[in-house]
């Protein structure tokens, strides 16, 4: 494993550099791992990376890129649009020569769309806005200041807003809360059922599950095999 | 009904707090949430409904999130029976 630059455009022709963790050792194989967002990247992320091994073990490439705006980007997260991360992951496939996509719940929304794949645990877009506008809700109710969820959202779709640490566009916020799961024949949903034990992004605390890693990455290793 | 939603709520709250399998059946409605396990913050909370709202299929308005509500098992199993019962 180790951490490679991938190059990332910016709006208006430019490009950035970005990081993304690597298992490559040029095989044919090539796995495209899109991550889950904001709070659940955190907690999804040792699983994510957790899963990247066992499918390095079993003969697959695969590559997690960071998105503009977050980890170790350069890139500031209150003027990045979903349409600059799905331009990121449509770069870095195209850098790593990805042949295949695992999308992680939110992750999933992004998708370049030529890649088959899989898509864990799918996620609407209005989901995950609507529940880091309740954390905020809740942490300012718990602080003596009485919100109004609408009203927020509204003054975030034309400011943009703040929500759990994350200074979200107001782009971000309208199309994110628009954005559905793709459905397309050649992209398999999976969901929890599948997998089994608890769901790992509702953790309050970062935790981890070998079994599920093992389950995720038969699933994708078992087919890519074929 | 009651029971249904009761074992939908711990199995939530397992994933939430992480519990072992069984671990759960130990709650009384008078077991302690918010405020009495330090790891149930904010956000721990908002996941929480988020994820009630889509496994007992109702909605949740954001002007009915009281702290009172999460203050002891019971007082969440109650809640979540009568938004079911609304729906």
């Amino acid at each position: 494993m180790k951490a490679e630059a991938y190059p990332c455009p910016l709006p208006g022709g430019a490009a950035a550099s970005e990081l993304a963790l690597v298992f490559d050792r040029d095989r044919a194989k090539r796995v495209l791992v899109a991550p889950a967002l904001f709070d659940e990247a955190t907690r999804m992320r040792r699983f994510t990376v957790e899963v990247m091994r066992r499918l390095d073990g079993a003969g697959l490439d695969c590559f997690l890129p960071d998105l503009p705006g977050c980890n170790e980007s350069e890139q500031d997260l209150a003027l990045v649009e979903p349409e600059d991360w799905r331009m990121a992951l449509e770069a870095a496939a195209r850098h790593f020569g990805a042949t295949h996509v695992l999308a992680i719940r939110g992750g999933g929304l992004l998708l370049p769309p030529k890649l088959p794949g899989w898509h864990y645990a799918p996620v609407k877009g209005s989901s995950l806005i609507r529940t880091l506008l309740r954390a905020r809700i809740i942490a300012s109710r718990e602080a003596g200041v009485d919100e109004d969820a609408a009203t927020v959202m509204d003054q975030g779709l034309s400011l943009g807003l703040d929500l759990a640490g994350y200074a979200l566009s107001g782009e971000m916020l309208r199309q994110l809360d628009q954005a559905l799961p793709p459905r397309r024949a050649d992209l398999i949903p999976l969901d929890q059922e599948t997998i089994g034990g608890g769901a790992l992004w509702l953790r309050a605390e970062p935790d981890e599950d070998p079994a599920q890693a093992d389950a995720l990455a038969a699933i994708v290793s078992m087919a890519l095999a074929a | 009904m009651r029971s249904a939603i009761d074992r939908k709520l711990r199995k939530i709250l397992s994933e939430v707090l992480g519990l072992k399998p069984g671990q759960a059946d130990d709650f009384t409605s008078k077991t302690g949430l918010f405020g009495a396990l330090p790891e149930l913050d904010s956000m721990a909370v908002a996941g929480l409904l988020t994820e009630m709202e889509d496994r007992l299929d109702i909605v949740i308005d954001e002007d009915e999130i009281d702290a009172e509500i999460f203050e002891t098992y019971g007082s969440l199993l109650d809640f979540a029976i009568a938004k079911q019962a609304d729906a």
